[in-house]
C-alpha cells in the first residue's frame, strides 16, 4: 500500500469572531506519524476535521498527495478516521462494522469477509467477529474502530484523541499497538491528543498548537529539550523559565542575557558539576514533596522567582534531610540549559 | 412511595381506587357507544332493549360509507408516507442547526398543532381554493400532512437528540454519501421512534374531521366527515357501529406497536 503525503497550506477557519485556525501550514510526509498536540480549544481537532471534510476552511488548501481535497465530500476522501468515542454502529455486530466500508465500495461479499477477518486478526480481535458492540469492553471497541478505519486500505489515517476514554494501563498498551500498526502499514497518520507524554512516546514529529496556530513542529526530543516558545516549554512538562540575568554560570560568571528554560529534572543538588559548563542557582528551599520515583523541590530565588527541581529518588539521598528555609545551590549542565529565542520573561 | 410502605393496605386501596376512577372517566364515553352499536332500535338509546348486528350490516352494505372508509385509509397511509420523511429531514436539520434558528423553525413546524383547527381549515380552504384544489384528495392530503408533521416531529426530535452524530461522520468517512448514512445508520437505530411517528401520523389523518369538512367533497369525503354529516341529518346507530369498529382498530394497532416495542 502506498501512503500519501499531506499538505496543509495557509488554512484559516473562524466561527464569528473566534479564530479556530489562524493561517495554519503543515507538511506531513508520506508514512509519517505526526501528532497535533495542544490544550482544548487550540484548533487541533478543527484541523483534523478539516482534513476529514467535516469542517470547510474559510481559506487555504488541503492536499492529499497532489490532489486538492479542500472541497471534496468526506465520503470521497478515502481517509480512515478513528473518532474519540469510536462512533461504532451499535445496530451491527463487530464484523458488520468492519465490513461496512467494503460494502459501500461494492467489494465482492466473500472478499470483503476475508479482508474484514484479516483486519480483525491484525488488531487481535479474531473470535469476536459475531459479538455485539454493546458486549465489548472499551479496549475492544477501540480495536474495532481501528480495524474499521484501516480495512479499506486508506492512504491516510486520522485519529482524534482515540485513547482518552481508556484507563492508564490500557492506554499505554494501545499507544504501543497503534504505533506498531502504523509501522506495519506504513500509513500516513495524523494523531490528535492533549497528552504531551502520549505525543512524545508515539510520534515521529509533534506539532504543538495553541490558539489556532502551530507553535512549533519538531521531533519529540527537540520539542521537549529545545522549545521555541515559552508556551511550548511550559506545555511539555515541568519547565522553569528564568528571566534574563537571574542565573550565574557555575564558575561564577554572568549567565546569558536571554530567557532560559531549564527542565525541573535537569537540576542536580550536589556539586559534582563544579568545574564544568552550566548554570548554578542560589536559592532557598520553600517546599519539598516525595513523589515515589522522585523528589519535587520548590526553590525560591532571591528575586522571588520560583524554581521547581525534580531529583530522581535514586540520586536524592540528601533530600529527606533538607529543611524548608535552608539555602541550596542547584546546578544544571550547559546542554540542558536552553535559551528561548525571542521570549519575553 | 408504595415500595417504601408495602404494608400500607389503605394507601394501596386508595391509589387503585383513584386510578380506576380516572380510567373510568376517560374510557366510559368511548365505551358507551359499544352497546349502542348493537342495538335493534332505530334511535340511539341506552341501554338497548334488544341486540342485533343490523347497524354493522348497514355500514358494510353502504357504498357511501365504504367509499369514506377507503378514502380515510388511503389518506392516512399517504399522510404517514409524506409527513414522516419530511418530519425526519426537518428534525435532522433542526438538530444539526441548533440555537435560535432551530427554535424558530421548530416553532413554525409545531404551529399547526397549536393553532385552532378551524382557523387552519379556513386558511387552508382559501389557499387551496386559489389553486383550484378544493374537493381533491390532494388538497385534503396537504391539510393532513400539515397536521401530521408536528406530531411526527414531537416523536422524532427527542430520539434524534439522543442519537450519536459521530456515527454519521464515521459512516461518511468510511465512504457513505449523506443519504446512505441517514438511511443505513440513523433510520435503523431510530426504528421504534420511526414506527411510532408513522402510526401517530396515520392516526392523526384518520381522526381528522375539521379540515376534511372544509376541503373534502363528494367521493373524497373521509369517514369522520361522513359521520359528522350523518349526525347532522339524522341520529343513526350506524355512527355507533363505526365508532366501535374505529376504536377497536386503533386499540389493536396501538397494542401491536406497543408490544413490538417491548420485545
Amino acid at each position: 500500500m502506498k501512503s500519501l503525503p499531506i499538505t496543509i497550506d495557509s488554512v484559516r477557519k473562524a466561527y464569528g469572531s473566534y479564530v479556530a485556525l489562524d493561517d495554519v501550514s503543515l507538511d506531513v510526509q508520506a508514512g509519517e506519524f505526526l501528532t497535533l498536540l495542544g490544550p482544548s480549544g487550540s484548533g487541533k481537532t478543527t484541523l483534523l476535521m478539516a482534513l476529514a471534510g467535516f469542517v470547510r476552511p474559510d481559506s487555504g488548501k488541503l492536499l492529499l498527495g497532489n490532489r486538492d481535497i479542500t472541497r471534496l465530500a468526506p465520503n470521497k476522501r478515502d481517509i480512515g478516521i478513528v473518532f474519540q468515542n469510536y462512533a461504532l454502529f451499535p445496530h451491527m455486530n463487530v464484523l458488520a462494522n468492519v465490513e461496512y466500508p467494503l460494502a459501500l465500495r461494492k467489494t465482492p461479499k466473500a472478499q470483503a469477509r476475508q479482508q474484514a477477518l484479516d483486519t480483525l486478526a491484525r488488531v487481535k480481535l479474531e473470535g469476536l467477529a459475531k459479538r455485539n458492540i454493546a458486549a465489548l469492553s472499551g479496549g475492544q471497541r477501540q480495536r474495532v474502530a481501528l480495524a474499521r478505519a484501516i480495512v479499506f486500505e486508506p492512504r491516510v489515517m486520522l485519529m482524534d484523541e482515540p485513547l482518552s476514554a481508556l484507563d492508564r494501563n490500557l492506554r499505554e498498551t494501545m499507544q504501543y499497538e497503534i504505533r506498531r500498526l502504523h509501522d506495519d502499514l506504513g500509513i500516513t497518520t495524523i494523531y490528535v491528543t492533549h497528552d504531551q507524554r502520549e505525543a512524545l512516546t508515539m510520534s515521529d514529529r509533534v506539532a504543538v498548537m495553541n490558539s489556532g496556530r502551530i507553535q512549533q513542529i519538531d521531533t519529540p526530543q527537540q520539542i521537549y529539550d529545545r522549545p521555541s516558545t515559552r508556551f511550548v516549554a511550559e506545555f511539555m512538562g515541568e519547565a522553569n523559565i528564568l528571566a534574563p540575568g537571574s542565573a550565574r554560570t557555575i564558575d561564577g560568571g554572568d549567565a546569558s542575557r536571554e530567557t532560559l528554560m531549564i527542565r525541573a529534572e535537569s537540576f542536580h543538588l550536589d556539586a559534582k558539576l563544579v568545574g564544568r559548563d552550566g548554570v548554578a542557582l542560589e536559592a532557598r528551599l520553600c517546599a519539598k514533596a516525595f513523589r515515589g520515583e522522585n523528589w519535587l523541590l520548590t526553590l525560591a530565588l532571591d528575586d522571588g522567582q520560583e524554581v521547581l527541581v525534580c531529583i530522581p529518588a535514586a540520586l536524592a539521598s540528601g533530600c529527606a534531610e533538607l529543611a524548608a528555609g535552608q539555602r541550596v545551590t542547584a546546578y544544571a549542565p550547559a546542554e540542558k540549559v536552553h535559551a528561548i529565542p525571542g521570549a519575553i520573561a | 412511595m408504595l415500595e417504601a410502605y408495602p404494608d400500607n393496605r389503605l394507601a394501596r386501596i386508595l391509589l387503585w381506587g383513584f386510578s380506576a376512577l380516572v380510567m373510568a372517566f376517560l374510557m366510559l364515553p368511548t365505551l358507551v357507544v359499544v352497546p349502542l352499536s348493537f342495538s335493534v332500535s332505530d334511535l340511539l338509546e341506552f341501554p338497548p332493549r334488544a341486540y342485533s348486528l343490523r347497524w354493522y350490516e348497514n355500514f358494510f352494505g353502504s357504498a357511501t360509507w365504504m367509499a369514506g372508509l377507503r378514502t380515510s385509509l388511503i389518506l392516512g397511509t399517504l399522510t404517514a408516507m409524506v409527513a414522516v420523511p419530511l418530519a425526519l429531514l426537518a428534525c435532522i436539520s433542526m438538530n444539526r442547526l441548533g440555537g435560535k434558528a432551530a427554535s424558530a423553525i421548530q416553532g413554525v413546524l409545531l404551529a399547526p398543532s397549536i393553532v385552532p383547527g378551524i382557523l387552519l381549515a379556513i386558511g387552508l380552504f382559501f389557499v387551496l381554493a386559489a389553486q383550484g384544489l378544493v374537493g381533491t384528495l390532494f388538497g385534503v392530503l396537504v391539510g393532513h400532512v400539515v397536521l401530521a408533521i408536528p406530531v411526527a416531529c414531537i416523536v422524532l426530535l427527542p430520539a434524534l437528540a439522543r442519537f450519536d452524530w459521530n456515527q454519521v461522520q464515521a459512516a461518511r468517512s468510511l465512504g457513505a454519501g449523506w443519504a446512505t448514512a441517514v438511511g443505513g445508520i440513523i433510520v435503523p437505530q431510530l426504528r421504534i421512534s420511526f414506527l411510532s411517528a408513522t402510526l401517530m401520523a396515520f392516526l392523526t389523518s384518520l381522526d381528522e374531521s375539521v379540515i376534511s369538512i372544509f376541503v373534502a367533497s363528494g367521493h373524497n369525503s373521509t369517514l369522520p366527515k361522513l359521520m359528522f354529516l350523518s349526525l347532522r341529518d339524522q341520529i343513526d346507530p350506524t355512527i355507533a357501529a363505526i365508532s366501535t369498529l374505529w376504536t377497536a382498530i386503533v386499540v389493536v394497532v396501538v397494542l401491536i406497536v406497543t408490544l413490538r416495542q417491548k420485545s
